[in-house]
């Protein structure tokens, strides 16, 4: 039976999605590729030197397409291109449906039979599902919450909160 | 609200076809009851999509989940509709909020507070959560904190 009771927010595992500086501080984001806010705040992170993880958090009937761009993004990364197809979301969240996807990993040069049923299989369902609950057990309640040493951040994060948060971790 | 360990009060609650959802209805079973504000606001939209992720979970420990609220059940059947969401809809809309205050979780402002009430299938109150403010939303973990009480 899946654990859901409450727990600590998972330390960065290694087969996390990471990307960032070593030595940077360090921020785990739970987000979905149908939040626009979740689209704002990846820039916002981009623009900053940090180690920053990706969690998925999708909750369908909020998203319904949430769900299946977090599954087009773990399928990019088992040909080793996570981050691009995170990119790629988050850039045109207007078009997320399979035929978009398929563009996508088109776009990324990717193995589309590959591709289609990877994204497709209990594997990448299971990794989805795998964040999705680990926020849960931390307490996450909405799109995006960013962990930054121990402390949760919601919603729209300011440029100065991110400022502070950042200041702090370093 | 209501505390641990205290029998279900008798009430009734109307369900989406109009049938009456009673005390009765908890005997041998293990029950979620969710009270939130208002059928279509924010937090409560969050919310309860939020649980719709968790209802397998629930199920496999033998639980079910309740959504009430004192708006219509015509209006609770159209925010579910809207959701799409499965988590049953109860009705404390006439006489107003009756259930609630039984429960303990009646607002002044006219509205359930935003509580969580897990029940055992002896019809007593197992775990019993009453959120800070209506604007709170309670993650899903703490249900299952509740349940492992």
């Amino acid at each position: 039976m899946t654990e859901l009771r409450s727990a600590p927010v998972p330390p960065l595992e290694p087969d996390d999605h990471v990307r960032g500086p070593d030595g940077a501080p360090v921020v785990i984001e739970y987000a979905d590729f149908e939040c626009p806010y979740c689209a704002v705040l990846s820039d916002k992170l981009a623009a900053r030197a940090l180690r920053r993880a990706f969690r998925h958090f999708p909750v369908r009937s909020s998203h319904p397409r949430a769900w299946p761009a977090a599954c087009a993004a773990e399928a990019a990364g088992l040909q080793g291109r996570f981050w691009e197809m995170h990119d790629l979301l988050f850039g045109d969240q207007g078009r997320l449906e399979d035929p978009h996807l398929w563009q996508r990993a088109r776009d990324l040069d990717l193995d589309l039979a590959r591709f289609d049923a990877d994204r497709r299989s209990d594997e990448v369902i299971a990794r989805v599902r795998r964040d999705f609950e680990s926020g849960i057990r931390a307490g996450v309640v909405t799109t995006p919450t960013l962990w930054a040493g121990g402390t949760a951040y919601t919603g729209r994060v300011s440029e100065q909160t991110l400022d502070a948060l950042i200041g702090a971790l370093s | 609200m209501i505390e641990p360990g205290t029998p279900a009060p008798e009430f009734t609650l109307a369900r989406g076809d109009g049938a009456e959802f009673t005390r009765a209805d908890l005997d041998g079973k293990t029950t979620v009851l969710v009270f939130y504000p208002f059928a279509f606001s924010p937090v409560c939209t969050d919310q309860l999509n939020l649980y719709q992720e968790v209802l397998g979970e629930l199920a496999a420990r033998g639980a079910t989940m309740y959504a009430v609220s004192c708006d219509a059940t015509w209006s609770q059947t159209a925010f579910r509709d809207q959701l799409g969401i499965s988590i049953e809809q109860l009705s404390d809309f006439e006489p107003k909020g009756e259930t609630c205050r039984a429960f303990g979780v009646y607002h002044p402002g006219g509205f359930p507070q935003r509580a969580l009430a897990i029940i055992g299938p002896d019809a007593v109150v197992k775990w019993s959560y009453e959120a800070d403010s209506p604007g709170d939303l309670p993650g899903a973990n703490l249900i299952f904190d509740g349940l492992a009480a």
